[in-house]
């Protein structure tokens, strides 16, 4: 069932190493008994993920994304967020709160459903839109503060999420 | 000596943002009409206000431990919180509540479906 059995180890191990390092970070008592506690879960843990993968083959994330691009836009993204938290805060401070509230469709270019997950997710991320339903090559986006400009900005950040896909596709 | 007072001085100020921003996310909670705005309200705490209070919270407890559990507990938050906004905002489109519209006329009909 297993057809490539060197990537497959390969794979148990790093899971292991991560998972360990993970353990080690949680837990900071570094007590014999402890550490082998961690040692043995982290072994039942990968042996549960390996028999899922047996269950499973097809359903392993594959994460095809541009490492360094990630950063960028994350540093891209915390901007946006505390913006549009302004905004949001000036409506909601403001005697007279005036709400300008619309939803609209928003076209989607990511090729994975990682990417998608990602430009939906970064929608709801910023305070003022919610992606509140996924069609095919959309979303139904519902915001608080709509103006002309609304749509271009969206369309923006999709163009940043579709490029941070890695190009492999 | 100053290092340590710049520290401190600058997590209480990203605390006390993140405080700011909770408040503000709940009064909108509060003061907003009806359920489609009142989402929005939420995510400000979520967002503004999580983020704040887990760097502050950071530079407090300094490279330690505490820092990389807070770092975990941020970024989960960061997938998670969305998701599950998204989640609500879609059960309540699939029961049946109707988002409303202020935008009218020939504004409205270029964004609808």
């Amino acid at each position: 069932m297993v057809r490539n059995f060197g990537g497959f180890m390969l794979r148990a191990l790093f899971t292991a190493l991560t998972l360990f390092v993970l353990w080690l970070l949680m837990s900071g008592i570094y007590k014999p008994l402890i550490v082998w506690l961690g040692v043995a879960s982290v072994l039942v843990a990968v042996m549960v993920v390996r028999r899922m993968d047996v269950v499973a083959d097809k359903g392993r994330l594959e994460i095809k994304l541009k490492p360094f691009a990630i950063i960028g836009y994350w540093i891209w993204l915390m901007v946006e967020i505390v913006k549009s938290n302004w905004a949001v805060s000036k409506i909601i401070l403001s005697p007279t709160m005036t709400l300008n509230r619309h939803h609209f469709n928003v076209p989607c270019t990511q090729k994975t459903d990682l990417g998608q997950t990602i430009f939906a997710n970064s929608i709801t991320l910023t305070p003022g839109t919610i992606s509140v339903d996924v069609e095919d090559g959309s979303f139904l986006v519902h915001t608080v503060s709509y103006s002309d400009d609304s749509l271009s900005a969206l369309a923006d950040m999709d163009a940043r999420v579709s490029k941070i896909e890695s190009a492999v596709l | 000596m100053t290092l340590t007072l710049v520290v401190e001085i600058v997590s209480w100020m990203l605390i006390l943002a993140g405080s700011a921003f909770t408040i503000i996310g709940a009064v909108g909670t509060l003061r907003f009409p009806n359920f489609w705005s009142r989402l929005h309200a939420a995510s400000v705490s979520e967002s503004a206000g999580m983020i704040f209070l887990v760097m502050g919270m950071c530079l407090q407890a300094g490279v330690t431990l505490v820092t990389v559990k807070l770092i975990l507990i941020g970024a989960f938050i960061f997938i998670t919180g969305p998701t599950s906004t998204h989640a609500v905002a879609n059960a309540a489109l699939m029961s049946g509540e109707k988002p409303e519209s202020d935008v009218t006329g020939e504004k409205a009909s270029k964004g609808e479906t």
